[in-house]
């Protein structure tokens, strides 16, 4: 991943929301939202699969497609946050798989109940974020280094520990501990809606989006995220606390890792150790379809969600066309392109109105 | 502000150390004593040697952990010093044979998953007296590469082993998931089922580094092809995933697998998942280090020239109670 990469065309667009005198349309405001393009890009892959796999459009497995944009989403939605403010984070999917791990071994190894190990997980998390946000602030060095390096840490210590403690590199099942059946009503339990199973997951999902996406536009802790992320040597000259916004940002996507990784915990039970490599370009890629510069700055919540659903409807979308298995990866990158590129012409075309 | 957050930091410990204290489980944990050391056989007096047992292991598979302990084991028992390395990466592993090749080592185990890329270097050793054993992968291309022996399955062959037995259960339309798109081992599987099976079969690739995706996968495609009777995975956690899979779409589907851990195995007892496929991976890392040792120390080869077969046989509800009592000591 190159920040390079970031189109030039939409630079005038930014521009163009600072000019704060000139009046537009209510379209061309419409158009100039950040998740607008993304949300033209998810229709389009909705309706082609609709019109192509008639299991696709069934309540069930539309309910399972909710299911895998829940489990990108919560994530992409805490990068997203932190891409606005300007980082990457490329520790977000092993921390996923080190906090399911730290739960599921703390409680087993001093045999308590497991709501101790989830809050002690909770507490790794978040150690994990400040530090990661401490080191920045406290080097300057870019994002993608400090966190390359916790990512390369994080692997080497969920196998490790994991190898000293179980001797196995899988952790210890533990649905027969206490506190198994409350955890999993909270992480990991299915509820019915009209006879469709829902996973819980995708309520929280939707939670975490509204209260992101309230957060950016309607507090004075919005205002500091676009500001870091924007210029933070100005942010800084005017008065925005930048070190406890950053750091903040990536204790976020700490909460959100050690979310989704309580709820692989009790779903599955038992936790490879060497999981979630290769999940945190899937978060990044779902908050840039969903619209986030990978400058930073600019980037809306609700746009990683709908980059999160538009990347479950097509892994699931593929399967449910009952296309050739062989080809998948192949065309899950030219959807992936095709939405990002919908995006891009949408904001070009609104920029220059 | 910094007192507030040091106030915040000792609260947390604080809570924390309460709930360790009140939180404790009534059941399951770690059993109360460990059980003592299992290196009850004696050791050989031959003279110190060095064998390198080099994988194409992803970190963290329980599969190999099972293999690692086999040659690990043999290692104690022959006096052996044991380098353990793997790396998915054919190029990776290339190297890792070649530093094993320079620091001199007695003896190389090493996967021949990429027989095309290891080959070379394995001929390399051969020719600085260095003894190869393959195991595993390679199950084609061992003698050419001048390996002195194999121990492993032939997937393809395991594979038809669960084609037949599939006919036998009079099932008629097969998923076999694929965990790792372009996995020559994988992809021999699903062939070989294919080979022998009467009914239709599928296969679909999931990622299986995100267990979440591969669950959500399954699911799917048993909503898509509601005639799906059988879940063929090809690894234990994945057929314990494809059970709640087949939970979450509502099908009929029955579960099976290649490659065991001790959960599946408590599966299997409990009847979610239908029988295993055993390529004994315990003996694949036990033989390949006890070979080198008994080539180094007495010129025997085993096999006579032919490849050891490790598997497939089956661990199904008839024998699994007895395999159940190894599982858990993470030898099988």
């Amino acid at each position: 991943m190159s920040t390079s990469v970031s189109p030039a065309g939409t630079a005038p667009a930014v521009r163009d929301r600072d000019d704060r005198v000139r009046t537009r349309s209510f379209t061309s405001r419409l158009l100039s939202r950040p998740e607008i393009g993304s949300l033209i890009g998810a229709l389009a892959v909705f309706v082609l699969f609709a019109a192509v796999a008639p299991t696709f459009r069934q309540a069930s497995s539309l309910a399972t497609v909710a299911y895998a944009g829940s489990t990108i989403g919560i994530m992409a939605v805490a990068v997203a946050l932190l891409m606005i403010g300007g980082e990457f984070d490329l520790s977000a999917g092993v921390v996923v798989t080190t906090t399911a791990l730290t739960a599921a071994t703390f409680a087993y190894q001093l045999r308590l109940n497991l709501w101790v190990g989830v809050v002690v997980s909770l507490l790794v998390a978040l150690a994990v974020g400040a530090f990661n946000g401490w080191l920045l602030m406290r080097t300057g060095l870019p994002s993608f280094l400090i966190t390359l390096g916790t990512f390369f840490m994080l692997q080497g210590i969920n196998l490790g520990v994991t190898k000293l403690l179980t001797g196995g590199v899988s952790s210890s099942a533990v649905s027969d501990m206490d506190g198994w059946d409350s955890a999993r009503a909270v992480f990991a339990s299915t509820i019915s809606i009209g006879g469709v199973g829902v996973r819980i997951t995708v309520f929280w999902w939707i939670l975490f989006v509204a209260v992101a996406t309230w957060t950016l536009l309607r507090t004075r802790v919005g205002n500091w995220i676009f500001a870091v992320g924007g210029d933070s040597a100005s942010a800084r000259a005017v008065g925005v606390p930048v070190k406890r916004t950053k750091i903040g940002l990536f204790m976020t996507v700490g909460f959100c890792g050690w979310f989704v990784g309580m709820h692989q915990l009790f779903s599955f039970d038992s936790i490879q150790s060497g999981g979630g490599v290769g999940q945190e370009f899937i978060y990044i890629i779902a908050a840039v379809v969903g619209g986030c510069l990978l400058t930073g700055g600019y980037g809306s919540a609700v746009g990683s969600a709908i980059g999160a659903l538009i990347f479950g409807m097509t892994s699931l979308g593929i399967v449910y066309a009952g296309w050739d298995a062989n080809w998948f990866k192949l065309f899950l990158g030219v959807m992936l392109l095709l939405a990002t590129i919908v995006n891009l012409v949408v904001k070009n075309h609104a920029a220059k109105r | 502000m910094r007192i507030r957050s040091r106030r915040t930091t000792v609260a947390a410990f604080v809570a924390v150390a309460a709930m360790t204290v009140a939180g404790c489980s009534s059941s399951g944990g770690r059993p109360a004593d460990e059980g003592g050391d299992d290196a009850a056989a004696g050791v050989a007096d031959t003279p110190r040697m060095e064998i390198a047992m080099i994988t194409h292991a992803a970190p963290g598979d329980t599969f190999w952990d099972i293999v690692r302990s086999g040659a690990e084991d043999a290692a104690a028992k022959d006096n052996v010093e044991l380098n353990f390395q793997g790396d998915p990466e054919a190029g990776n592993q290339v190297n890792l044979v070649q530093s094993a090749i320079d620091s001199g080592v007695d003896g190389i185990a090493v996967t021949l998953a990429k027989a095309d890329a290891l080959s070379p270097v394995v001929q390399k050793a051969t020719e600085a007296g260095i003894p190869v054993v393959a195991f595993n992968g390679g199950f084609e291309d061992w003698q050419e590469s001048g390996a002195v022996g194999y121990f492993g399955q032939d997937e393809e062959l395991a594979g038809e082993a669960a084609g037949t037995r599939l006919n036998e259960d009079g099932a008629t339309h097969e998923l076999c998931v694929i965990q790792e798109q372009g996995h020559v081992g994988l992809e021999a599987r699903c062939r070989g089922v294919d080979n022998t099976f009467n009914g239709t079969s599928e296969v679909l690739y999931v990622t299986g580094t995100d267990m979440p995706s591969v669950q959500q996968a399954i699911t799917s495609k048993l909503q898509q092809s509601p005639s799906i009777d059988r879940v063929v995975t090809l690894g234990a956690p994945f057929a314990m995933t494809a059970v709640q899979s087949v939970d979450a779409a509502g099908s009929d589907a029955q579960v099976v697998t290649f490659d065991t851990n001790s959960e599946l195995i408590g599966a299997i007892q409990d009847g979610d998942v239908q029988w295993a496929i055993d390529q004994q991976p315990y003996l694949q890392g036990y033989l390949a280090v006890d070979s080198l040792w008994l080539y180094n120390t007495n010129g025997n080869t085993i096999g006579g020239g032919q490849a050891t077969l490790t598997g497939p046989s089956f661990i199904d509800s008839t024998n699994v109670d007895r395999v159940a009592e190894f599982a858990a000591g993470g030898t099988r």
